[in-house]
């Protein structure tokens, strides 16, 4: 189906100097502003960040859901080789939940709550191929049994508020494997459910993106989760990717101030009767952000040079850190 | 110890009942057996709170923890079981009493967005209560309410301002400054941290614990998040299906955790430290509360069920000094 079909060591996905504004009327906000990304076939990119960091709006712009007073103004977006920008809408929607898949945070807002299971998942896969009913119904059972859930005929046949949450999550990851999909992009798939519930669906995602081959981008603020998925970190910050690397790596070897600060600040036992590491003040407001790095008023290592926007610098084959003075202490 | 506990939460239970409807009333007058239905949201919660105190308690959704501390801070009343603070039996305290306990206990909620009134502007919002109960004079409102702000780390400049003109992160320290004003000296945190970025959310977590030692606070920390309660408690209270499973000091159980659902749920606690790992998901999900299932409540999804865990409720019991657990294993040792 595809012309280009991928040779082994090309990137499955390839972002390069994305750049995705809102024109408002407080000039633009530059929500994503430069973005380097680079996904291997079968490869978990943790992308992490607080709300406002752009996070979910870069996994937005690479499926092409950006809606006006939002624009791509700059930058490109290769899939399997092909340039996802420069595609019609009619063929984007024609790779949208066929070759790239995504699950949102909110299940209850992914599932059409007047129609029963099996019609969402039959008209998914009908929507990409040409089968029978009955070849997707059966389609549609095996990737529940694929995600984990019991007694799937029974769930086939229930509308979506005869669910729990943790069970409407799981079947809008099922939606998204329905056509062996490439590439999945997660935005916060776990953060409203339990953390039993959270257990389970990444034992399950984990194990499926093994199986299959299927390259996951997960988006999250929760650094512990993604310290336990991941094969890489992304860490952004007002709009830009301010670190990447191995997961290992960056969470045992921070480079920039502000994944080290991220990283001191999760609670846990270790912490206990002692003060949280916190970084002061609070993420800047995007119009008002101007030249240089977007951190340096919350930064303890900032000085002057920082008014100017520090530039990427390599660490290694797979580290990349964009900072002026970098965390040279490393190990904590 | 000679001073009776700050808190004691004896049997504590909470239904809630939906009345039958008309037609069905019709129905059962022809024979028809409609029963009203009822949730046995809290049942039997028993705890003692320590002065000086923070006692974590953590459960999945759907545990009964926010209406156990709804009952506490007054917005709910309970089915049956009750209170005593500082010895004495909130139901028979006389109004004066009564109003020191509604003072003394103060509630944080979680969504910073929800619980500030959007009308009100931050000196009314924070100062109102302390002048209403006569804790202040009015004239001294506007001093006293910069001096509550400051306190919690917001800038006195903006106390003229409503809510909407501010972050999620301030707004929380704004109903945390609204909590102090009338000088409580138990806080319920609902979730207090859960609505923040982990940035935020170390700074509203250090904010407590400074609060703790200069106002001398006795915190109650309901959360569904793991770390945050390890970090913050020093005891913790695990409640699973409206019953309270396990109590124990915090370094114990998470160390030692003794009821297979605690193993399970401390295991599913995603670190940092661990690095790649495989969980091994807890089997199931959390049974309706319409229609627990009988014994243990936890059998279903326990791996170590025996009969005698589908007939027979484990009670909690004692296992070693301090640690409470209900699980029927304990006896087989």
């Amino acid at each position: 189906m595809t012309p280009g079909q991928t040779t082994t060591s090309a990137p499955l996905l390839r972002v390069q100097n994305l750049k995705t504004h809102f024109h408002t009327r407080q000039g633009a906000v530059k929500a994503v502003d430069g973005v380097d990304l680079e996904l291997a076939p079968g490869e978990i990119l943790g992308l992490v960040g607080e709300s406002g960091s752009g996070k979910s709006i870069t996994g937005f712009s690479i499926l092409g859901l950006i809606d006006p007073p939002g624009r791509i103004v700059d930058g490109n977006i290769e899939f399997d080789g092909r340039d996802l920008l420069a595609m019609k809408e009619r063929e984007l929607r024609s790779l949208r939940g066929n070759d790239i898949a995504v699950v949102f945070q909110d299940p209850s807002m992914t599932l059409n709550p007047v129609l029963r299971v099996d019609t969402q998942m039959i008209e998914a896969v009908r929507a990409h191929e040409k089968v029978s009913i009955e070849a997707a119904r059966q389609r549609a059972r095996d990737v529940l049994v694929k995600v984990g859930i019991p007694s799937p005929d029974e769930r086939l046949r229930c509308y979506p508020f005869e669910l729990s949450g943790g069970m409407r999550q799981r079947i809008a990851i099922a939606i998204a494997l329905l056509n062996r999909p490439r590439l999945i992009i997660a935005d916060e798939p776990t953060t409203a459910l339990d953390v039993s519930i959270q257990g389970q669906i990444i034992h399950e995602v984990r194990s499926l993106c093994r199986e299959t081959g299927t390259a996951l981008i997960w988006v999250t603020h929760d650094l512990a989760v993604i310290a336990g998925l991941a094969d890489r970190i992304a860490v952004m910050y007002a709009g830009r990717i301010v670190e990447t690397g191995e997961t290992d790596e960056v969470i045992h070897r921070p480079m920039h101030p502000y994944t080290r600060g991220l990283i001191e600040s999760v609670p846990s036992g270790s912490t206990r009767g002692a003060r949280l590491h916190q970084i002061e003040g609070m993420t800047p407001s995007l119009p008002e952000l101007g030249e240089g790095c977007a951190f340096r008023d919350r930064c303890h290592r900032a000085t002057d040079q920082c008014r100017v926007t520090p530039d990427v610098t390599l660490l290694g084959d797979t580290r990349e850190f964009r900072c002026w003075h970098p965390e040279t202490g490393g190990e904590q | 110890m000679t001073r009776p506990p700050i808190l004691e939460i004896r049997y504590l239970s909470k239904i809630f009942s939906q009345p039958v409807s008309l037609g069905g009333r019709i129905a059962n007058l022809f024979g028809g057996n409609n029963r009203p239905i009822q949730v046995h949201a809290v049942q039997d919660v028993d705890i003692t709170v320590e002065s000086g105190e923070v006692v974590g308690i953590v459960g999945e959704s759907g545990c009964g923890k926010s209406t156990v501390a709804r009952m506490l801070a007054g917005i709910s009343t309970p089915s049956s079981g009750g209170l005593r603070w500082r010895g004495k039996d909130v139901d028979k305290m006389t109004a004066k009493e009564r109003r020191a306990f509604d003072l003394g206990v103060q509630m944080i909620f979680q969504d910073p967005f929800a619980s500030l009134n959007p009308r009100m502007r931050i000196i009314d919002i924070i100062g109102e209560a302390a002048v209403k109960h006569g804790r202040i004079k009015r004239r001294d409102q506007r001093d006293y309410v910069v001096s509550m702000m400051e306190k919690v780390g917001l800038s006195g400049a903006y106390i003229d301002r409503f809510p909407h003109q501010f972050s999620g992160g301030q707004r929380q320290r704004i109903g945390i400054a609204r909590a102090l004003a009338v000088n409580p000296e138990l806080i319920i945190c609902d979730e207090s941290v859960a609505a923040l970025d982990v940035s935020i959310q170390a700074q509203v977590l250090n904010l407590f614990m400074d609060l703790r030692d200069e106002f001398d606070l006795t915190y109650l920390f309901i959360s569904h998040n793991l770390g945050v309660v390890e970090h913050i408690s020093d005891r913790v209270v695990i409640m699973y299906l409206g019953r309270v499973v396990e109590v124990a000091p915090t370094d114990a159980l998470y160390g030692d955790p003794n009821h297979p659902y605690t193993r399970l749920l401390i295991d599913q606690v995603p670190r940092l430290e661990a690095g790649k790992r495989d969980y091994t998901p807890i089997k199931g999900e959390l049974p309706s509360p319409l229609d627990p299932p009988p014994g243990c409540a936890f059998n279903p999804r326990c791996p170590y069920a025996t009969e005698r865990c589908r007939t027979e409720r484990p009670a909690l019991r004692e296992i070693s000094p301090g640690r409470l657990s209900a699980c029927h294993l304990n006896d087989l040792a």
